[in-house]
């Protein structure tokens, strides 16, 4: 089975939707809805932490073209929570529509509803607030029972039990542990203990969020928008709002990047609730300054690591504990930072023999985070990773090689990653794969250029999950057409990673025809089969499994209709694409011809609908390598060269595999040397615009190299696991690793700019 | 106030405000290719031509366009698609929304500069952000359209 040929799958497809996106056709939300509907603008809190006392909005709706402005009591007083996850969610429900109590600067004051942009700006600054400024929590390492509350309101409500408690400004906290970590590390020859910080990077997709919202002809509230979770955003408007599913119906068009920051229903309550009040049609486009502020980035979090090792680089104990900052709202605090013990320590499972793996998520008073790719296993890798390197270097072993030594393979069970087996791991190949390619013998020494410039490397790896186990469902719908041709309907959302396309490559496989032969659609609430969205690296791994399965249950309904045809049983035929054939016989009958039948007198359906979920999530793994140029007098960083190679079992299209390799490592380059998040004394953000928020731009990321070494995940659809994630992990790592190799100076607090870089001073140990 | 231009090679006249900005002129004439990503002249997103010369239309208002030639990508499909095939192939589209900005810019240099080195090619389109692809595959595309073009 690992080596079939395949058709369809396992191949470069070009995109469904390539075409339209490249000659630039209006797909996108703004694209596809009307211009006449209202313009929504958000008033948004000056200070950190606040209360509201008066808010005159008189003069404000004067202005000609203003409809109307909302403000704290014009609005549903239940709590809820926008983070998209499966219900019960573990966010806590701590928002409202708009709340008197203004939690960061940048949190809603009022919502702005007019005929045009401009009415509306003139409105927002005509409303007159008064508030009473409250002193705020700024840093997050004093969080926890401080004396100022975050959320001292009495209706927070946790859906989940995680170890939330608002009145020690915590939103979740727990332990975890296999073995006497206490006692291995007394007994190892060598303890390191560091500690680790990164902080809330923002996804800087280049759509930024935004919604239409109108009513449709009955009567239901229709909401278009770029977003990767349309059911769940069902769920969470239907308790923000107070009104049932069955009144609303959301759909994503083509959307302009999500990286996670649209697996959070950002915007979509504000003009829903315009439309509501007015019965008007209405849009929200997010300004850039609003994404940066008032988006959902990275949770910033710190990870104190110690590591107990052999002399000979035996790694026996990992001890972790990680503060992560959910900001002023816990959406994805409780369940990021899982991932930043559960996905890293399980990469040397290999030797260890006890672990402990604690965490406390805290609320401060800046801007809430959410989901990001990697989602708290890309700030978990870059302390594990690090610490793993310092081991290396202290005790002067290579560091390929002490990861060879230590490290996850295959049939191998992770304690530290729920009990799961490694049923399909080639991170050994990956390792000796990235070595070759990449030249590690002659790169890993420093090479000192003769100019004040320095050439080295270093090295990481990572992994990550498919899907949320237990958790997940995906589903997928595949009908015939009279003419032999097919639709798929997913509720998966295709954020410009290419899902609908391999899906399709999927479904291309099962059913024996041509990849264009499939029509994808997605997502629509009304129209989709249930699916938890695109995120968690669950797209192809578990909707991709319910597309194949679903497949095989149409293959079952044609066989039916064709044995009608042929006079025998269903038994006696077998599907071969364009046709179906009596065993053993020349009799057979087209799949045009069945699809007719079946529109003729007819009682089976064509179509099947089927649901798939997984108790497992396989780790795709993945070893990445960088070589710098470092300049010693202004701590200047050029990336040479990156080079990855990632185990995502089968990678269903290879192209998109690899261009999904290539932006994760530009988005984690970017993290590591130029992204910074920084607040003034006040708490007011400080990047917010793409002048100070700098992400790479194409001479930023060097030379790029990714190649993939196969492996074969037996529950995965044609033994594929994911990609999109685990991409983003390796680059904080590997690039901290090589700038120590040029200077001698660990950095462990992102990013490495060049300032810090040319600050920094050996470390004294 | 009134402005007349060409807009895709046909002759437009309009009344517009003062502070129009040729971004937003240029979306409600229908070219929805048009795409904001900033506030900061800072993304390359909103790049159109004017008298053949790449420009932001996010911090060029509408006015400065009266008397001048305005080319969207609505108006350059088929020169774009000699081009964009190739970027298909890579898969580099991606989520799309940088790619109208990339292949105008794409398409000045190509003008300007027929037979771009890879370096060449990055410096011309460093002003076009994209954060899905890495940028690796956008370039192999170019590069592979330049090399089947030369042989």
């Amino acid at each position: 089975m690992e080596h079939q040929e395949y058709k369809s799958v396992n191949r470069s497809v070009r995109k469904k939707d390539a075409m339209q996106l490249l000659l630039g056709s209006p797909v996108y939300t703004d694209d596809v809805t009307p211009d006449d509907a209202l313009v929504v603008k958000i008033l948004r809190s000056p200070h950190a932490n606040a209360i509201v006392e008066k808010i005159d909005t008189a003069t404000a709706k004067k202005v000609p073209g203003v409809v109307d402005i909302y403000t704290w009591e014009d609005v549903p007083q239940t709590r809820f929570a926008i983070a998209g996850q499966t219900y019960p969610e573990p966010s806590p429900y701590d928002r409202l529509i708009i709340d008197r109590h203004v939690r960061f600067v940048g949190d809603v004051v009022a919502i702005v509803a007019a005929e045009t942009e401009k009415a509306a700006l003139k409105a927002m600054k005509l409303i007159k607030a008064d508030y009473t400024v409250l002193e705020a929590v700024l840093d997050f390492r004093s969080a926890k029972d401080n004396a100022v509350l975050v959320h001292p309101e009495d209706d927070w409500f946790p859906p989940c039990e995680v170890g939330g408690d608002p009145k020690r400004n915590l939103v979740a906290s727990e332990v975890d542990a296999a073995g006497d970590v206490d006692a291995v590390l007394a007994d190892c020859d060598i303890v390191l203990d560091r500690t680790y910080h990164t902080k809330a990077f923002n996804q800087t997709m280049m759509e930024t969020f935004r919604t239409y919202t109108s009513f449709d002809r009955y009567g239901r509230l229709h909401v278009v928008a770029s977003t990767q979770i349309v059911f769940h955003t069902r769920r969470i408007l239907s308790r923000a709002l107070g009104i049932p599913k069955s009144r609303i119906r959301v759909e994503k068009p083509r959307i302009g990047g999500g990286f996670g920051a649209k697996q959070t229903a950002v915007c979509e309550v504000y003009p829903a609730f315009v439309t509501l009040k007015t019965g008007r049609p209405a849009k929200l486009i997010y300004t850039r300054e609003e994404s940066q502020i008032a988006g959902s980035p990275r949770h910033e979090m710190e990870v104190r690591v110690r590591l107990g090792a052999d002399k000979d680089g035996k790694i026996r104990a990992l001890d972790l504990y990680t503060l992560s900052n959910t900001g002023a709202y816990g959406e994805h605090g409780p369940t990021t930072v899982g991932l930043s013990g559960h996905k890293s320590i399980p990469l040397y499972t290999g030797s260890l023999e006890a672990y402990r793996f604690g965490y406390d998520v805290v609320y401060t008073n800046l801007q809430a985070a959410g989901a990001y790719r990697g989602y708290g296993a890309t700030q978990g890798i870059f302390a594990v990773e690090s610490i793993v390197s310092e081991l290396a270097e202290k005790i002067g072993m290579d560091p390929t090689e002490i990861r060879d030594r230590n490290m996850i393979r295959e049939g191998m069970v992770m304690p530290a990653y729920y009990g799961e087996t490694a049923n399909a791991c080639a991170l050994d190949r990956c390792m000796e794969h990235c070595r070759q390619i990449f030249d590690w013998e002659n790169k890993y020494p420093v090479r000192d250029m003769g100019n004040g410039k320095v050439r080295c490397a270093g090295v990481a790896m990572a992994m990550q999950g498919s899907c949320i186990s237990n958790v997940d469902v995906g589903s997928a719908t595949i009908k015939l057409s009279e003419d032999g041709t097919y639709n798929l309907i997913i509720g998966a959302a295709d954020m410009g990673t290419g899902c609908d396309t391999i899906l399709a490559q999927m479904a291309a496989e099962c059913m024996e025809c041509d990849v264009d032969d499939i029509a994808v659609f997605g997502a629509d609430t009304d129209v989709s089969p249930y699916d938890s969205g695109s995120y968690a690296s669950s797209t192809t791994y578990i909707t991709g499994k319910a597309v194949e399965k679903a497949c095989g249950d149409l293959k079952k309904r044609i066989c039916t209709i064709a044995a009608e045809m042929l006079g025998c049983t269903a038994e006696e035929t077998v599907f071969g694409g364009d046709c179906v054939q009596q065993r053993d016989k020349d009799e057979s009958v087209s799949l045009t011809d069945i699809a007719y039948k079946a529109q003729v007198g007819n009682t089976t359906a064509v179509e099947a609908t089927v649901t798939h979920t997984s108790p497992i999530s396989p780790p795709p793994f993945m070893v990445g390598m960088v070589e710098i140029e470092l300049d010693k007098l202004t701590g200047q960083v050029t990336i040479l060269d990156y080079m990855a190679v990632v185990d995502c079992g089968i990678p269903i299209n290879p192209a998109l595999a690899r261009i999904q390799a290539e932006g994760g490592i530009v988005q984690g380059i970017g993290h590591t040397l130029m992204e910074n998040v920084t607040y003034d004394a006040k708490g007011k953000p400080i990047e917010s615009s793409f002048m100070q928020y700098k992400i790479p731009t194409r001479l930023d990321m060097g030379r790029l190299t990714v190649e993939f070494e196969n492996s074969f995940e037996p529950t995965g659809p044609f033994g594929a696991k994911s990609i999109g994630e685990i991409v983003i992990n390796t680059p904080a790592p590997a690039i901290a690793h090589a700038v120590y190799r040029a200077t001698g100076v660990w950095h462990r607090e992102l990013p490495i700019t060049p300032e810090k870089i040319a600050m920094s001073r050996p470390d004294s140990e | 106030m009134e402005i007349t231009l060409m807009l895709n090679g046909k002759k437009i006249t309009a009344n517009v405000e003062a502070d129009t900005i040729l971004l937003d002129f240029l979306r409600s004439k229908g070219c929805l290719s048009v795409k904001r990503g900033c506030e900061t002249s800072g993304c390359g997103l909103c790049t159109v031509l004017m008298d053949g010369k790449p420009i932001l239309s996010c911090s060029t208002l509408a006015v400065r366009a009266d008397g001048h030639e305005i080319f969207t990508l609505e108006g350059l499909r088929d020169e774009a698609s000699d081009f964009v095939d190739f970027i298909a192939d890579q898969g580099a589209d991606q989520c799309g929304f940088c790619n109208p900005g990339m292949v105008m810019n794409t398409i000045a240099l190509l003008r300007e500069n027929p037979d771009p080195t890879d370096d060449q090619i990055r410096a011309f389109l460093a002003g076009n952000l994209c954060r899905c692809s890495g940028y690796d595959g956008q370039l192999r595309g170019i590069r592979n359209y330049l090399n089947s073009r030369n042989i």
